[in-house]
């Protein structure tokens, strides 16, 4: 997965190159010296005018998301105040207290337990891939990881529900729902997403950086500490950057395993409340400002990930000033 | 002194790439895990009369085939609805495009979207095409939803396919005076139809398995759809409410299990077409 514009100059030297309509390049179909025949030259522009639409479809989703979530959430930033709603710590809406803040720092505590358990698991997996298995483990391993990317959120979900959680509720003596359980959870969902896009990043180091390592002296891991991994430094974070996002609006198997009280938890094993399932547990019943309020927390969300997207734009912009 | 660091560095790389096959194996044992795990679980369960007959009474006992009716429905329903424009969006991307601020904008809304938590998704369902344009609980909002989730996945792996054409061939076409038209849809786009199909089946795989935009834009109603205008609950939807209300386990282990088998299909398909295609390349 790239999130960086290619630079794509191929496209435009292959049409000048070969006297093809382009929007820009073409000459214009009534001039003498026009190659092609005025049909063929308005059919290719208005298919590709076809294809620019499509493309933009996906700017009209976004610009849809918000417009649609905004329009039902909006009211609830207006009535209390995007301040006491970011900034309080009180959840309780049928009293009329929407202070999502405690929620936020469940999102967060979920997330960064996760990423300390799953990151670490994931580059190792990563480096084993693309530097230390031979090509016959490789095929092994590879699809378990693309496979663990497929697997429904909620059979996660039931997963932890049915296995993980009596057995964490036998050696911490409470019900077994609360963080520990999600960060485990978690921790195996972000993997395979972080692993794949570490992959790329150190397949992409040059081979001749990797031979001059050794014809050093240094051994295959102070190749990869010294070596590779500061080359893919810029990948690896985008990798976790993305397994972040993963996490943070991870649901389904989120709200089977996290217990869903709407306090931070004292403990990991405590129960607790997240931005993505308040808004399952709730929306069942909720009516009024508190259903106001929940398409609100969706706003936040997706403002949460598209600031995700950006310093993923960002980190990558700055490699490759540096690189 | 020196030799003891060589000893050192021998013993470090050593424990070093041991922890990291550990890595490897915990990765693999967490998939075993869970396989494993769901299939002696939810082995039993799977009788053609699970498959083929409708749940009944407050257990939920019996079967669960309208659930997979309304998942394979809403799945293919979505596929036909994003598949061509995604295809088509990625030919710009990829054969089109210069370089410049609209692209930048189309990559960084494609990127957006396929970040979206699917919950948000499910909400901008539910607000969109069930309340907005009054469809109401149905196989089309879901689908409608479910398109917007795949459209970014699918755009990716097109693209990626359609780069991975050897421009020769494109040159090939051109000096024989194909227009760029004739280029992409005769010469580009079948070379790259293998890998768009492997993409887009994964990409069904992981609408089959949706839940939070699905639970929000089709419901809950235990129905066997025929228009698209009916609600319907599917698989994931059904495990998630039989998991949470703690009824009819041995049900609930079916439906994973049948989920998981779905998803490895889905998996098993993409990577034959891909090794079959590899093959017929040379």
């Amino acid at each position: 997965m790239t999130l960086d514009p290619k630079p794509d100059d191929r496209a435009v030297r292959l049409s000048e190159g070969s006297g093809r309509p382009n929007a820009d390049a073409a000459p214009s179909a009534g001039s003498g010296l026009s190659t092609i025949s005025r049909a063929t030259y308005f059919k290719e522009a208005a298919l590709q005018n076809l294809f620019l639409v499509c493309a933009c479809v996906a700017v009209a989703g976004v610009a849809l998301i918000f417009l649609f979530v905004g329009w039902r959430g909006w009211p609830i930033f207006a009535k209390v105040g995007l301040f006491n709603f970011l900034g309080g710590y009180v959840w309780h809406p049928t009293k009329g207290d929407f202070g999502i803040l405690t929620l936020i720092v469940n999102s967060m505590l979920a997330t960064l337990g996760a990423l300390a358990l799953g990151a670490p698991l994931a580059i190792g997996t990563a480096v084993f891939l693309s530097e230390v298995a031979n090509p016959r483990i490789r095929d092994l391993v590879r699809p378990a990881v693309e496979l663990l990317a497929g697997i429904p959120s909620v059979v996660y979900g039931f997963f932890g529900l049915v296995l993980l959680r009596p057995i964490i509720a036998k050696f911490s003596g409470g019900l077994g729902f609360g963080l520990f359980t999600v960060w485990i959870i978690l921790a195996v969902m972000i993997l395979p997403t972080i692993a794949a896009i570490s992959e790329d990043a150190l397949r992409s180091v040059p081979e001749g950086i990797r031979e001059a390592s050794y014809a050093m002296g240094a051994t295959k891991w102070q190749t990869i500490w010294r070596v590779l991994l500061p080359a893919a430094k810029i990948g690896i974070i985008d990798a976790i950057i993305l397994g972040m996002g993963r996490a943070i609006g991870e649901t389904m198997a989120v709200v089977m395993v996290a217990g869903n009280a709407p306090v931070i938890p004292n403990g990991i094993f405590a129960p607790f409340l997240t931005l993505t399932t308040v808004i399952v547990m709730d929306m069942p019943y909720a009516a009024g400002d508190h259903r106001t309020a929940l398409f609100g927390v969706a706003i936040i969300l997706f403002v949460i990930s598209m600031i995700f997207v950006a310093t993923i734009r960002i980190i990558s912009r700055f490699g490759k000033e540096v690189g | 002194m020196q030799s003891r660091e060589r000893v050192n560095k021998t013993t470090t790389n050593r424990i070093a790439l041991g922890v990291i096959w550990l890595a490897a194996i915990a990765t693999v044992g967490a998939l075993g895990t869970i396989l494993l795990y769901v299939i002696v679980n939810g082995i039993g369960q799977l009788t053609p009369a699970f498959i083929f007959s409708w749940p009944h009474g407050v257990n939920m006992e019996g079967g669960i085939w309208p659930t997979i009716q309304a998942t394979l429905y809403v799945t293919i329903l979505a596929m036909l609805i994003t598949t061509p424009v995604a295809v088509l969006a990625a030919v710009y991307l990829a054969e089109y495009a210069v370089q410049g601020r609209l692209v930048q904008i189309i990559r960084f809304a494609a990127d957006s979207l396929a970040s979206v938590p699917s919950i948000v998704m499910g909400l901008f369902g539910l607000a969109a095409f069930v309340e907005g344009m009054g469809m109401g609980f149905s196989v089309m909002a879901a689908a409608l939803a479910l398109a917007f989730l795949l459209l970014p996945i699918i755009m990716r792996t097109t693209e990626e396919a359609i780069r991975a054409v050897p421009k020769y061939i494109r040159w090939g076409s051109y000096g024989l005076g194909a227009s760029k038209w004739q280029t992409v849809s005769r010469i580009v786009l079948p070379s790259a139809t293998p890998r768009i199909i492997t993409g887009v089946i994964l990409a069904a795989g992981r609408a089959a398995g949706e839940t939070a935009v699905v639970i929000y834009t089709m419901g809950t109603m235990i129905n066997a759809p025929i228009l698209p205008t009916q609600p319907g609950r599917t698989m994931p939807v059904h495990l998630l409410l039989l998991a949470q209300e703690g009824i009819n386990l041995p049900a609930a282990f079916g439906t994973a299990l049948l989920l998981v088998l779905m998803v490895l299909a889905f998996n098993l398909t993409a990577r034959y077409i891909v090794s079959r295609n590899r093959r017929m390349l040379g």
